[in-house]
């Protein structure tokens, strides 16, 4: 943390997560470089969602979740963050399940220019039409903005929590698992979307799809039983011959 | 290969019987509210008219009408809503939304629970000590009142508590990781969507609070007062007390006022349940989710 590389944002290191007694990761340490796609692949309980819920201090709101180590964001580390809020705001979250909020689709994406602070209607117009698009939604619900966000199908919810997460402004966006309640189609849209959004800021995508990462992702991290086993260029990770053999074996789908 | 084999003609059977058997409970539990209104109806609605509603008691409470007895049952539970309602609703917004499980939210939860079990004549007690005498409220709505607030916290809280909990975590976590304050998650999305079951805790405490007869009779109703009260400062009749008083205080009241105090008592009840009923589905039929 104290060398970190300028391009360095996301620094962590010997990071221990345990819910209870229970050791759901164990001692990882990485970085993510600023304005990379940055993969993190695994099987199901490797820990992949916990190494998220640690970078923005989601241990805050589940009971019984420890974190011990390091994890520094933007060279400052997470627990030294004063304002938590100011944090969580810099920080774009997507989970598996979209979360349309019980609002209009409007509101949905205005709410965290809200928090900020932004009043001014074109303002806010402004932002919640450029945030859609990027989520590549737009076209689909701009007839409709009043709508409530929790009846849209579920491809749509998703881009639009990926759309709330955008409204954010966030120098990094966490997704975790977003495609599983996508259908493929709106998920090579969003593949897209996020191939665009690779140059104005960083990403961590933690996904089951093994391929998704290949397609995305500049580097890869292999999870398994709450280790990092490896961390690669993600072209090296598929054909390199120098890597684990539980990688290899992983990844050419041999388990999990 | 579509036949009913012996097991499947018992599984039927052992089905048909066991839904009866529950059919039949759940009448059974309808049956004494049909007894009791149409009793009621029937033996107080004679009693019902203009008058009666309208006019204080007269000759020694034997004839005449409820009039300060309706207006003070209003009165009473009016005040213990403004006061218990803030109080139970913050509660509950602090032990669902911001209280880890610890020690103190523990003892707290306990307390509810018990303050739930107290008997009402004990709660009459308490208020005789806390809100009469201690903080000199003296006998009066306000006393009366704040006892019954009390005593009815539990209810208030108990369902509060468990509205907010329908409210799926997931909605709070994309606040919060938006960066919202929990004040800001509770008043965007939590709030919002918990109304309805807030009012199901209010409906009940309002059946509660008109009904009550003990914690009311040592703290602020009274006997008989031909005056409407002017403020909470004072004294007042109360339906449930008046209830009590003619029924087995007064020599020669005719049962038709007897029934009649009690129908008007139970009507008053159902027509508050009713509004916030309807309130309640309006509301729901604007959910979101």
């Amino acid at each position: 943390m104290v060398d970190a590389p300028a391009d360095v944002i996301v620094d962590v290191h010997g990071l221990t997560v345990r819910y209870g007694d229970r050791v759901v990761l164990r001692d990882v340490t990485l970085d993510v470089r600023t304005h990379e796609i940055f993969g993190i692949i695994g099987p199901a309980g490797s820990g992949k969602t916990s190494f998220l819920r640690a970078l923005n201090r989601m241990d805050e709101f589940t009971p019984g979740m420890r974190v011990e180590g390091s994890v520094s964001f933007a060279g400052k580390d997470v627990r030294d963050w004063r304002n938590l809020y100011a944090l969580r705001r810099r920080i774009g979250v997507v989970f598996p399940l979209p979360v349309g909020l019980p609002l209009s689709v409007y509101d949905n994406v205005a709410f965290a220019p809200r928090l900020a602070g932004v009043r001014a209607r074109v303002e806010l117009d402004e932002i919640v039409e450029s945030s859609l698009r990027r989520a590549a939604l737009w076209d689909e619900v701009k007839d409709r903005l009043g709508a409530l966000g929790s009846l849209l199908s579920g491809g749509q919810q998703q881009r639009l929590t990926i759309a709330r997460a955008l409204s954010q402004k966030p120098d990094l966006l966490l997704l975790d698992e977003f495609s599983i309640a996508v259908d493929p189609v709106t998920t090579m849209r969003i593949e897209d979307v996020l191939k665009e959004l690779r140059h104005e800021i960083t990403i961590v995508l933690v996904t089951n799809l093994v391929q998704q990462a290949r397609r995305l992702a500049d580097r890869t991290a292999f999870f398994l039983d709450g280790a990092c086993v490896e961390i690669a260029e993600t072209e090296d990770l598929f054909t390199g011959a120098t890597r684990d053999p539980r990688t290899r074996d992983y990844v050419e789908g041999r388990f999990g | 290969m579509f036949e009913r084999t012996p097991l499947n003609v018992r599984n039927q059977r052992v089905e048909r019987c066991v839904k009866w058997i529950f059919c039949g409970m759940a009448l059974l539990l309808v049956l004494p509210v049909l007894i009791i209104l149409s009793v009621l109806v029937a033996r107080g609605g004679p009693a019902i008219s203009f008058e009666f509603l309208f006019t204080p008691p007269k000759q020694g409470m034997t004839a005449g009408g409820i009039l300060p007895a309706l207006v003070g049952t209003l009165w009473l539970v009016g005040v213990a809503l403004v006061a218990s309602v803030p109080i139970g609703v913050a509660a509950a917004l602090y032990l669902s939304e911001y209280a880890r499980d610890t020690w103190l939210t523990r003892v707290i939860n306990l307390a509810v629970i018990n303050l739930a079990g107290v008997p009402s004549i004990v709660h009459a007690l308490f208020g005789v000590g806390a809100f009469v005498l201690f903080f000199g409220c003296g006998t009066s709505i306000l006393a009366a009142s704040l006892t019954l607030a009390v005593m009815t916290l539990p209810v208030v809280i108990v369902a509060t508590r468990e509205a907010l909990q329908a409210v799926p975590q997931a909605f709070r976590e994309a606040c919060w990781n938006m960066g919202a304050t929990r004040w800001q998650t509770i008043r965007r999305v939590v709030l919002p969507n918990s109304v309805s079951g807030i009012l199901t805790g209010v409906i009940l405490e309002v059946s509660r609070t008109a009904g009550e007869t003990a914690p009311i009779m040592f703290t602020g109703a009274a006997f008989f007062l031909p005056f409407l009260p002017s403020g909470v400062g004072d004294q007042t009749m109360a339906l449930s007390l008046h209830l009590f008083v003619v029924t087995t205080q007064v020599p020669n009241a005719p049962h038709e006022l007897q029934y009649g105090v009690a129908l008007v008592l139970i009507g008053i009840v159902l027509a508050l349940n009713a509004t916030s009923i309807a309130f309640r589905t309006w509301l729901r039929g604007r959910r979101k989710w």
